[in-house]
């Protein structure tokens, strides 16, 4: 696989998209300037626009998630794409098939486009390795590693409502061990050139290397989010109350939880945002998640077209035989 | 038989001799080393001139495959002897697990019948290495065990660890252990650090190994039992180690050749070739493993050869089989860390030649006249493409595929048979 930027042509376009890792600025700067022309799609009477006319987009699920496949199924049938879903979880995977020996099979019915999620880190590199150059492979999420159309979409809003990234502080509270959407954040925010992105949580919740990242790291929600301007909050699944992470929900609420008494201390006109599903009474307080900071929903409408433009930005990149 | 290896640079790590001399084999040992006796009439010379002519390599850790692949093993020992290694060491995590004298006799019978390398096989330390009972380890040694190991990580219950030690010092029998807190190592596939945090693999914090070396070595101070420790892997590690043998314990300790060369951030974006076990760890703690050796906290270079399949290595990273082939790499990596370390070929060598047969108690390894003449002779500057084609091993997937290698066997003699070159 060696250690060359596998998501680029030699060019230097985006061909794959697998992590906003090793994404260049101009890349992100066009996904999201693409998606402001899609934006408006949506509310036409046609939502639709031809710019995948003919292609197969094979959406590839290795784990569930009904909702990032569909918000995946939607962009790419306004793009006009074909789109079929596989529910690999329940056909062959079970039967013993191997990941490669599954694609090859896919890529024989003229796929043009993978669209995976995996329960491993990594699983989309090994598929973008092994594809045929005319096939374009976009990740959906891969074990703790990255999810880039979610920090990709999480950049948008962003930028919706702050403008420029350059002044900005921005905390990614909770369950970063755990997330692929915090990593996929952490990058695309120091490459969009965010002076201070903040890593808030209990030391059980926080992988080792934030600093190398350029993080700095809270322990403490109050002193992490205050002055911010965007709070990112992530979800805290039901399973890490299991083991030692964490004793319990109640207590994580307690010193975790977003209420509005907390968010008091970030800016005045800071936004709170969530990748959803959200835990409400766990990660985040119910007058937080619908109050007037919160831009939680529009986050979902925005995917769909950040979406739209990383699926037709990478189709029109070509990679040499 | 009589053989000549004439003209050739002699390095024998053992007594320190390093220059052109002659070696001299009467029937399978040793009968001359340095000047050749003027009535030894040979019947067979090999012009070693240009070349180096060393103690064949003992490899500490090498699966052949057998038993469970039928027919493997034969293919391994070419690996071995292509990389000029004449005594391989196999660790009991085959399948089903060498715990029974059936099947150590099977697989010594296999061994021979290759006419390959010498085999030195490790019994199981528990029934089915499963951690929970032992094995007949003292009928497996008078089967021809030479140690008893617990593969993956130490027996998940203390109690068992403590009761292996008494049992084997009563029968004098070594343990081999490989220094894994199994509760803290989890189902970590990467080392814990910035390179696992920022791929977002589960990983394996330096505490699983540590925390597994003081539970070791607090209970040889409680038993006396003898211990190997395999496959080193942290700087905090090595430096307990340093401590224990320094305090006089009976320990000692090796690393893997991958080790001594790569760190987590060679995994680059996801490689499986890079999946290893012990992970592969930070910049220091290489440095760590090159000072150990260096001082001689770290006894030994291994392989770790495993042939693993495209089938098992084509898969994500966390999924993927660790290991590697490395029969065949052992010898030219064994060099390239000399070379870029500045360290003494006759300093190097020893690490794959006589210093692992003390740490089995053989008498090989050595150029020393009556001893069993198991030896290589190799050229320093042959360079060479690890490619699938150039390897003899099952096995097609190192870390170093694609690398320009330097050092190959010409000759590889076991017990004076010329078995490769001949």
């Amino acid at each position: 696989m060696g250690t060359r930027n596998p998501q680029l042509n030699s060019n230097g376009e985006l061909h794959h998209l697998l992590s906003t890792e090793g994404l260049p600025k101009a890349v992100i700067e066009r996904i999201l300037s693409t998606a402001d022309s899609f934006i408006n799609v949506a509310e036409r009477e046609v939502k639709s626009v031809p710019l995948l006319r003919g292609k197969s987009v094979f959406n590839l699920f290795f784990e569930n998630s009904t909702r990032t496949r569909t918000t995946f199924e939607i962009a790419a049938r306004r793009l006009s794409a074909d789109v079929f879903n596989l529910d690999i979880v329940r056909s062959s995977a079970a039967k013993g098939e191997s990941l490669l020996d599954t694609i090859d099979n896919l890529s024989a019915m003229q796929a043009d486009m993978f669209v995976v999620r995996h329960a491993t880190s990594g699983a989309p590199y090994l598929i973008a390795q092994h594809v045929a150059p005319h096939i374009h492979v976009i990740n959906a999420g891969d074990g703790r590693h990255a999810h880039p159309t979610q920090g990709l979409l999480d950049m948008y809003t962003i930028r919706h409502y702050k403008k420029d990234f350059t002044n900005l502080t921005v905390a990614i509270v909770g369950d970063i061990l755990h997330s692929r959407v915090a990593r996929s954040d952490i990058h695309a925010l120091t490459t969009l050139g965010v002076p201070e992105v903040r890593a808030v949580g209990p030391l059980t919740l926080l992988p080792a290397g934030l600093e190398e990242m350029g993080l700095r790291v809270f322990t403490k929600l109050e002193e992490g989010i205050r002055g911010a301007d965007v709070i990112i909050m992530l979800r805290l699944q039901n399973e890490r109350m299991k083991g030692a992470l964490l004793p319990s929900a109640q207590e994580y609420f307690s010193y975790y939880g977003l209420t509005p008494e907390k968010l008091a201390l970030a800016k005045p006109d800071a936004i709170v945002m969530h990748p959803g599903p959200m835990n409400r009474g766990v990660e985040i307080d119910s007058r937080v998640a619908d109050g007037a900071a919160s831009v939680i929903l529009p986050q979902v409408t925005f995917g769909i077209a950040v979406r739209m433009a990383a699926l037709s930005i990478a189709a029109s990149s070509s990679r040499m035989q | 038989m009589r053989i000549l290896i004439t003209k050739g640079r002699v390095i024998d790590p053992a007594s320190g001799l390093d220059r052109v001399a002659d070696v001299c084999i009467t029937d399978n040992r040793f009968a001359a080393v340095g000047e050749r006796p003027a009535d030894f009439r040979p019947d067979r010379t090999i012009d070693a001139a240009g070349l180096i002519v060393a103690p064949g390599l003992v490899d500490l850790c090498a699966r052949m495959m057998e038993p469970g692949t039928e027919g493997a093993l034969k293919v391994e020992m070419q690996a071995a002897l292509a990389g000029g290694v004449t005594g391989v060491v196999c660790p009991p995590d085959t399948d089903p697990p060498l715990d029974e004298p059936g099947l150590v006799r099977m697989l010594r019978q296999s061994s021979r019948a290759s006419a390959g390398a010498r085999t030195y096989p490790l019994g199981a330390l528990t029934a089915g290495l499963k951690g929970e009972t032992l094995a007949e380890i003292e009928t497996l040694s008078q089967t021809g065990c030479v140690a008893f190991m617990q593969t993956r990580s130490l027996p998940h219950d203390n109690s068992v660890l403590l009761q292996a030690m008494r049992y084997a010092k009563t029968f004098e029998l070594p343990l081999w252990l490989r220094p894994v807190e199994d509760t803290l190592a989890g189902a970590g596939v990467a080392a814990a650090g910035a390179v696992a945090g920022r791929l977002g693999l589960p990983s394996i914090p330096v505490a699983a190994e540590t925390v597994a070396l003081q539970t070791i070595f607090e209970l040889q101070r409680a038993t006396g039992a003898r211990v190997h420790i395999c496959r080193l892997s942290s700087q905090k590690g090595i430096e307990l180690v340093r401590l224990a043998k320094r305090e006089g314990l009976p320990v000692t300790a090796d690393v893997t050749i991958h080790h001594v060369h790569l760190i987590d951030v060679d995994i680059g974006y996801f490689d499986p070739r890079f999946r290893l076990d012990p992970p592969l760890r930070s910049a220091r703690d290489r440095d760590a493993i090159i000072a150990g050796l260096a001082d001689g906290t770290i006894d030994a270079i291994c392989s770790d050869h495993a042939p693993i399949g495209d089938d098992d290595k084509q898969l994500p990273f966390g999924e993927a089989a660790p290991g590697a082939t490395a029969l065949e790499t052992l010898l030219p990596l064994t060099l390239k860390w000399a070379s870029e370390n500045k360290v003494p070929l006759v300093q190097a060598l020893a690490k794959v030649t006589s210093r692992p047969a003390e740490v089995l108690g053989e008498d090989t390894g050595r150029l020393t006249v009556g001893a069993k003449a198991d030896v290589v002779v190799f050229d320093p500057e042959q360079s060479w493409r690890v490619t699938a084609d150039a390897l003899k091993s099952a096995g097609k997937t190192t870390p170093f595929s694609g690398y320009e290698l330097q050092g190959r066997a010409r000759y590889t003699l076991v017990g004076g048979d010329i078995r490769l070159g001949g």
